[in-house]
């Protein structure tokens, strides 16, 4: 809409301007920095670099940071897609309220999330209390990263599937009932098609947060190497005990497998929309 | 303001949904059971033990903890990086959004992809690459040293990290904003004759003032409470370059529970206003920020 009709000849100033001070600062504070990502990862040789990376002390925390985002991602996928319709389609009192205080994991510093979470999970906390007598510990276990990256993650998906959900044309559901489709069946078969590649970019949004996520995690993990130990806090370890090189050659291979993994499910959720627009004809 | 994609659909209660539209109402409650006890257990609950436990040992502690020394030369250096940080982000922030939205070029996507990537950047990470740029082993860190400038474990290097993890903030607001709204009414005052700058502060400001501000509170909220970059980069030198969030974790690791999160809540404050100005801006713009 907007973006038509706005021709060859430009009407508006500022186009050197902006672009000037845009590309500046990009290079500057961004592209610059992270190339030195690049070229402090190859001052080390490319056996030294294998053996860093593929030591079992990474493997295994890249292995605790993607499988917990992913069952954070996932929970929020579930509850998130709950939220975001009982806020859209039902009434209930101090709705709005609630629906302000989904953005808190947004606004709440991470470590304030953090000490916050390990208090109320671990053994004498409000919720730890009752769960640690029933053999379940949360609080410094890889249940705990799980939990601290559900937290951290919550907003994305609800906030992705809000304006989807509230855009749907009520005339399907109509048509819908109409031919004798009961009320789950309609979700099962209509609303919920068209909602998944939504679903799947909230999803992903949380994935990303939760591999990176550092302060809300390091409180409640417990941080054992080997097995509470995120990626993130190992580079951290690296840094402190001035293994630069080590440290980046971590974060390169953390960082190009996390973009490829996005990629890939952005791909699939691009493919899931187009098919879902194809069938809405 | 009309909305300018499609008339939203937004009357939530408004005419009531037509009863084989909407759920029978056991499952309704049921569904809003479950998301209110979800969102009870992950969010509100977490939200209280903040002030019950910086409370816990009475108001005397909690006051104390506050004005300690430290703590306030923490809130003072915390105040001074945000508003060093702050301003260039929105100036940045406007320059791309002006950029993108108003002129067609190419690359305009890759572009995009740049302006966000430090979201998708782990803080660790992001504080990292300025370790490895201006550390005393760093690229650069010999001829610091050599000529006897402090990055790192100093304000500047608090500043640059913060610089990188909130610099989509405002971009990130701005851009579709300005994309939606179009351009015609900046076209028409320069038609009329009015100047760049003219046309910049007495027709775009005003539209974009809302999200400008609601970008400016989301850059503020990080920028005071980033934790994992600044660790990366500070020294942890208490009364030199402790941030707020960095203090919180001294105390909590000393076992001063009750002054880490009476500390802790000054910060908790700074989230529940940005929930309000974001609350505030919605009702004025009338359209869903995310």
């Amino acid at each position: 809409m907007a973006e038509k009709g706005r021709g060859r000849g430009r009407i508006l100033p500022g186009f050197g301007l902006s672009m000037g001070i845009t590309l500046t600062y990009l290079v500057l504070v961004i592209l610059i920095p992270l190339a030195t990502l690049v070229l402090k990862s190859a001052t080390i040789t490319w056996p030294e670099f294998w053996a860093t990376v593929t030591e079992p002390r990474a493997l295994a925390a890249y292995r605790l940071s993607f499988l917990a985002s992913f069952a954070a991602a996932s929970i929020n996928a579930v509850f998130g897609l709950l939220v975001a319709w009982v806020l859209e389609r039902y009434t209930f009192p101090f709705k709005r309220i609630v629906d302000g205080l989904v953005d808190l994991p947004f606004a709440l510093p991470t470590a304030v999330a953090g000490i916050v979470l390990t208090t109320f999970y671990s053994g004498n906390g409000w919720v730890g209390r009752l769960l640690e007598p029933r053999g379940i510990k949360v609080a410094y276990t890889p249940l705990g990263v799980v939990v601290a990256l559900t937290f951290v993650g919550l907003p994305f998906v609800v906030r992705t599937v809000q304006p989807v959900l509230r855009e749907l044309d009520p005339q399907i559901e109509g048509a819908a009932a109409t031919l004798g489709a009961g009320r789950l069946q309609t979700f099962l078969r209509v609303i919920l098609p068209g909602l998944l590649p939504t679903v799947l970019t909230g999803f992903t949004l949380a994935f990303a947060r939760g591999l990176g996520e550092y302060g809300s995690v390091i409180f409640i993990a417990g941080n054992m190497p080997m097995r509470s130990e995120i990626t993130p806090l190992l580079i951290m370890i690296k840094l402190e005990q001035f293994d630069y090189a080590g440290a980046a050659a971590i974060a390169l291979v953390f960082l190009l497998a996390s973009f490829s993994l996005l990629l890939f499910i952005n791909a699939l959720s691009w493919r899931g929309l187009r098919r879902a627009r194809a069938a809405a004809g | 303001m009309p909305s300018p994609v499609s008339p939203s659909r937004r009357d939530p209660g408004g005419p009531a949904r037509l009863d084989h539209l909407s759920e029978p109402r056991p499952v309704r409650y049921v569904l809003i059971g479950l998301s209110l006890a979800f969102l009870v257990l992950f969010l509100f609950l977490p939200l209280l033990v903040v002030f019950t436990e910086a409370l816990r040992n009475g108001l005397s502690v909690y006051l104390q903890a506050v004005a300690d020394p430290f703590a306030l030369s923490a809130i003072k250096l915390t105040l001074v990086v945000a508003a060093i940080v702050v301003p260039f982000n929105a100036l940045f922030g406007l320059a791309a959004a002006w950029a993108i939205s108003r002129f067609d070029f190419r690359g305009k996507q890759v572009l995009t992809t740049l302006i966000d990537l430090p979201f998708s950047v782990s803080p660790v990470i992001s504080g990292m690459l300025f370790v490895l740029l201006f550390g005393a082993h760093g690229l650069l860190g010999p001829w610091l040293i050599r000529h006897d400038v402090k990055i790192m474990f100093a304000l500047p290097g608090l500043v640059l990290a913060t610089l990188f993890v909130t610099s989509p903030y405002v971009a990130r607001e701005l851009i579709p904003l300005m994309r939606a709204q179009g351009s015609d009414e900046e076209e028409a005052a320069i038609t009329l004759g009015a100047s760049g700058w003219q046309t910049f502060f007495r027709v775009s400001l005003p539209k974009i003032r809302w999200g400008l501000l609601y970008g400016i509170v989301l850059c503020n909220a990080r920028a005071m409470g980033e934790f994992g970059a600044v660790s990366v980069v500070s020294g942890h030198i208490r009364g030199m370059t402790n941030t707020i969030p960095l203090h919180v974790e001294i105390l909590y690791n000393e076992y001063q529970f009750a002054a880490s999160f009476a500390v802790a809540s000054l910060l908790t404050f700074l989230a529940l206003v940005t929930l309000v100005v974001k609350g505030l801006v919605e009702g004025k713009s009338g359209r869903l920020l995310s």
